[in-house]
């Protein structure tokens, strides 16, 4: 496997925009403010930029990236819309550190924005009704991952309140967390306890609907220190899809994790042991345990005893989604971006309260559509060079 | 193009002739000519094998329920339904709904029998415990 990629590229610039409500702000308002932010870090305006990588929502313009690159007057050399969900924002980091690695770009932006929560209160998904899985009308997303959840528990005996788990370890991190959406008490009782929407899950168990953006500015490594941030890198990066829609799942015990995370971890020479902060995509709570156990941080089937152990609250072993996560902190529909965002403050050491000490090595993953499309990143400051 | 590719590719597709045959009373699925892999949803190639030679065969009807979720819809919308996804016995899955029984009995293992519900718009298929 080529490893030339690693450290090939880093971060210098990241930031967020309209986290929770941004009311009378499009989308594109949100990616813009996040991309003006995160160059400004950097120092950097928009006219610096010669790469564009992003999404908006569902309703927006497909071709996002043209639209941005035209918002801000700019000719780009390279633009890419992937889509692949939520998950689509690690593979654009993949993708801008090839193209900056190469020479094909010197500065590349990648950006995301949602008004979903001021603009229509639910969330926006690209995707339409499957026609062989319409006639049931489950609940999209929230029946597909239900289903997946239900197998968990029958195989491994995962119980409701250890999923509820999940949902209280990220309020205690929201709880620390200034720019999080739903701070406040939220016990293991309170999550069982709220309205249920397709079970297992109760309406706690399911990610927030907010706007938010967020924005990256990635540089080669040769120019990474000439900013004023500490650059991070990307030290690996692996992309893996199993299915579209969950009826294709072949086992709904575990997803494409294992293999984006094994590539992952292989380009970066590293394994779980090296990581010291996860920020993973908890749409759902059984996102949580599914990626623990499949990214290699607990064996498959003990997910749930470990999220119960407190293992990923402040103060236990394995600090994951440091922000809150979509559970508690942001989630305008695309949770991906945020992952990233955090893991980078974390190896910058700008988190406050919820700071991870001596943080260097931050594993981001991103989830898209119903578990289908799994990827991960490894970031890392200079010393894990 | 070869006989079976012309076969293949022209006239109705996948979705089309299944739908036609749930038209006529009859569920239909895919076998692969080739690897023998029983395919769902229709499609054009084999997801075994890459194969062309897909053909309609009735699958018995037979399966097991293996994911369940009851979706809490309000009372006054009709009440809580379930979803579940069913292993045919031939080994294709799909998504389904089990009638004639209440949601708290209906648990992953059950065995259950397709039937085609015919009420709606286009036919599909359901499922009764077996």
């Amino acid at each position: 496997m080529p490893n030339n990629i690693r450290g090939a590229a880093a971060i210098v610039g990241a930031s967020l925009a309209g986290l929770g409500e941004a009311p009378g702000r499009t989308s594109e308002d949100i990616a813009i403010e996040a991309s003006y932010k995160a160059l400004a870090e950097a120092g950097l305006t928009t006219q610096d930029v010669d790469a564009v990588f992003g999404s908006l929502p569902g309703d927006c313009s497909p071709l996002s990236g043209l639209l941005m690159a035209e918002i801000m007057g700019i000719r780009p050399k390279f633009t890419d819309n992937n889509r692949t969900g939520g998950s689509t924002f690690l593979s654009y980091t993949l993708m801008a550190a090839m193209a900056l690695k190469e020479g094909l770009c010197d500065t590349a932006l990648i950006f995301y924005g949602s008004n979903q929560r001021s603009n229509t209160g639910k969330l926006v998904s690209s995707v339409r009704p499957f026609l062989y899985e319409a006639f049931y009308n489950p609940v999209f997303p929230a029946t597909s991952y239900a289903l997946a959840a239900s197998r968990h528990m029958h195989q491994y005996g995962t119980t409701r309140e250890q999923l509820a788990s999940v949902a209280v370890a990220a309020r205690q991190w929201a709880n620390m967390n200034p720019e999080a959406f739903m701070r406040g008490p939220l016990s293991v009782s309170d999550v069982l306890n709220s309205r249920m929407v397709s079970s297992p899950f109760t309406v706690r168990d399911c990610c927030l609907v907010t706007d938010g953006g967020g924005a990256l500015v990635m540089v080669s490594a040769k120019r990474a220190k000439d900013f004023p941030k500490k650059p991070v890198y990307l030290l690996g990066a692996a992309a893996a899809t199993t299915h579209m829609n969950i009826m294709a799942m072949a086992d709904l015990t575990e997803t494409a994790a294992k293999d984006s995370g094994q590539r992952a971890f292989q380009m970066a020479g590293m394994k779980p042991a090296d990581v010291d902060v996860v920020e993973l995509y908890d749409a759902f709570t059984i996102n949580a345990i599914l990626f623990l156990e499949d990214l290699g941080f607990c064996k498959k089937g003990e997910g749930g005893s470990f999220v119960a152990s407190g293992a990923i609250a402040p103060g236990g072993s394995l600090p994951v989604n440091t922000n809150g996560g979509g559970l508690s902190c942001v989630h305008p529909g695309m949770y991906g971006m945020f992952t990233l965002v955090e893991g980078v403050r974390q190896l910058r050491g700008e988190c406050g309260e919820r700071q991870v000490k001596n943080a260097q090595v931050a594993l981001c993953h991103g989830n898209g559509g119903v578990l289908s499309s799994q990827i991960t990143n490894i970031l890392g400051s200079e010393a894990t060079l | 193009m070869s006989a079976i590719q012309d076969a293949v590719f022209n006239g109705p597709g996948p979705d089309r002739v299944y739908q036609e045959y749930l038209g006529k009373g009859e569920f239909r699925i895919q076998r692969c000519g080739d690897c023998g892999k029983q395919v769902f949803y229709p499609r054009l190639t084999c997801t075994g094998c890459g194969s062309i030679k897909l053909a309609w065969v009735r699958p018995s009807g037979r399966g097991t329920v293996y994911a369940v979720s009851i979706v809490n819809r309000r009372t006054e919308k009709g009440g809580p339904y379930n979803v579940v996804l069913v292993d045919l016995a031939e080994g294709a899955r799909m998504m389904g709904r089990v009638d004639g029984v209440d949601n708290e009995h209906l648990k992953i293992g059950m065995a259950v029998k397709a039937k085609i519900d015919s009420s709606g718009k286009a036919p599909f298929v359901v499922f009764d415990p077996a």
